[in-house]
């Protein structure tokens, strides 16, 4: 059982804004899950509507398999937010914000475990201060303790990263596996593509309160990506050979390089085919290389696409 | 499912416990400003003014306007607090986490106005002992003297409650205390009794709920009320029961909390 699964889930605003329209979407226990998409997509309204933030207007959503709505008590149990705006409580110290979260989440006093969360996202010798002294990084670290606090199985994760130094959005990446290793469920928002690609199992591109995309990010990456292969030539050319015109070709470094694009999906990559033209067109390569593109490269692809077909 | 319908009572705890530190982080302001607000009533009006105005139902002056002076500033305070407590987590977006744990309407009212009723309770009680040094207090029925102060705290705490739910700017936040209910505190009847006034501004005076209040509480210090205490106690019970029912619509709803 996976576990979340939604199933024709829509909402609209009451200012007449759909935000999400007929989404289906499963996901699996223990996998790093990233919704990808544009702002205003509707990744966040669809993370809030899981929390019990915002009402959906029609559609189910079981978590454990604890419906939203009905058992909303043992499906919130089972999940921390971490919200995408800096949202803290001023005058409070670390610590007690922390132990408050956990108070909500109906769990006894743990020190212990605060303890634990706390040094792992360095917040421990922070733990006495108040919040409005902190940096935006480190409240974004203490948003992170909170959802930690009650020990929840699904971590959500709205733009974990924007705005985040690099210090930090590491140590969040390496948070992320660790949880992955506890078992945890983490599903993560975010319009960089280097973070999904980073961190994910599989990837949702949503847009337009659609989800137009689930594919394993290895399966996508190979599926969708295109490939190049870089021959480092001997002697320059200064156009491409008419007698191999039949290949995508182009020349780069000054006609030093001749790029060959192919997609990897194709039966034939026809690789063979043009190393075998080009020893007969007596053009020499002393280097080779291949290049894969990028799940950025694949997102703008696949967004485009969309455009087209609206 | 058993689970479903077990109380989270930590998350009451919790809510309530965070909210009771903002009155203890603040307790000098919290405790002090009660202590000369009525201070000074007690110069003007007990000393200077008092002084030339007979007693009123065979009560002093000065001991008469006690009930009133609590009575003023526990409907305030109960606004005030509550309003507040639940408006701030709604504007600086703190609210996500109460709507996203694990925790029933009726724990969240649990934690934010029972908090709140305490902290006007607890400033009740302060006037009430800075009053015993100026004159001889007198309460003839201190269990209804409790009462009241219980009921009438709880029941503001609900109506501010459902203020700062209400409230989409700190001005609305303030409007309603300062418009509306410090002027039926002032003319309920804090500093006189309103069978003072002329037949017609006494009739008016009835239209006035918190004129049932103050008579209930005074009548729990003196033994005597401007109307019969039943009535002031099942007046006080309607506003209650009034709250309670805005305050299960909002929820229900999820008005202004969800959108």
């Amino acid at each position: 059982m996976p576990i979340i699964s939604i199933s024709k889930l829509s909402k609209t605003y009451t200012s007449g804004f759909t935000a999400l329209r007929d989404i289906d979407l499963a996901v699996e226990r223990g996998e790093i899950f990233a919704l990808l998409g544009p702002n205003g997509a509707g990744k966040s309204t669809l993370i809030n509507i899981v929390c019990g933030i915002v009402t959906a207007s029609s559609g189910t959503v079981l978590v454990d398999g604890h419906d939203i709505g009905a058992d909303y008590r043992a499906a919130r149990r089972v999940i921390g937010l971490v919200p995408q705006e800096l949202t803290t409580d001023a005058f409070e110290t670390v610590l007690n914000t922390v132990n408050f979260s956990r108070g909500l989440f109906g769990l006894k006093p743990d020190a212990g475990h605060i303890e634990r969360i706390l040094r792992a996202l360095s917040l421990w010798d922070k733990r006495d201060s108040r919040l409005m002294t902190l940096s935006g990084g480190m409240k974004r670290r203490v948003l992170i303790a909170k959802a930690l606090s009650h020990e929840p199985r699904v971590l959500f994760l709205d733009e974990p990263t924007a705005g985040v130094d690099v210090e930090l959005r590491q140590d969040m990446w390496r948070l992320v596996r660790d949880l992955r290793q506890q078992g945890v469920t983490v599903i993560l928002t975010t319009h960089y593509i280097e973070e999904a690609e980073e961190m994910a199992d599989r990837i949702g591109v949503i847009r337009r309160g659609e989800i137009i995309l689930v594919e394993e990010k290895a399966a996508l990456m190979r599926k969708l990506g295109r490939k190049q292969l870089i021959l480092h030539l001997q002697q320059p050319l200064a156009a491409v050979p008419p007698d191999l015109a039949d290949y995508e070709l182009a020349l780069a470094g000054e006609g030093r390089e001749l790029v060959y694009t192919y997609d990897t999906r194709a039966e034939r990559t026809g690789i063979t085919g043009l190393l075998t033209g080009l020893s007969a067109a007596g053009i020499r390569f002393n280097d080779l290389h291949t290049e894969q593109s990028s799940l950025e490269d694949i997102f703008v692809g696949l967004v485009r696409e969309e455009r087209v077909q609206a | 499912m058993s689970a479903a319908f077990t109380m989270n009572w930590p998350a009451v705890r919790s809510i309530y416990r965070f909210e009771m530190g903002r009155f203890w982080r603040t307790a000098g302001q919290s405790i002090l400003a009660p202590v000369i607000s009525t201070t000074l009533y007690f110069v003007v009006f007990g000393a200077a003014i008092g002084s030339r105005v007979s007693a009123v139902d065979g009560v002093p002056y000065g001991l008469f306007i006690v009930p009133g002076l609590i009575m003023l500033s526990l409907l305030t305070q109960s606004i005030s607090n509550a309003s507040f407590g639940i408006y701030f987590p709604r504007f600086a977006g703190t609210i996500y986490e109460i709507l996203s744990a694990p925790i029933s309407p009726l724990e969240v009212v649990l934690g934010f106005v029972g908090a709140a009723a305490s902290k006007s309770i607890l400033i009740g009680l302060i006037i009430l002992a800075t009053s015993a040094l100026f004159v001889p207090l007198r309460i003839d029925h201190p269990f209804w003297m409790i009462g009241f102060l219980l009921l009438t705290a709880v029941t503001f705490s609900l109506f501010g409650f459902v203020i700062g739910l209400w409230a989409d700017g700190f001005e609305k936040l303030q409007l309603v205390p300062l418009l509306i209910v410090t002027p039926l505190t002032f003319l309920g009847g804090s500093f006189y009794a309103i069978g003072m006034l002329p037949p017609f501004w006494h009739a008016v005076s009835l239209l006035n709920p918190v004129v049932y209040l103050i008579s209930g509480f005074r009548w729990a210090f003196f033994g005597k009320a401007d109307v019969n205490i039943a009535v002031s106690l099942g007046m006080t019970a309607l506003f209650l029961v009034i709250c309670l029912g805005l305050v299960t619509y909002i929820f229900r709803t999820g008005y202004r909390l969800k959108s």
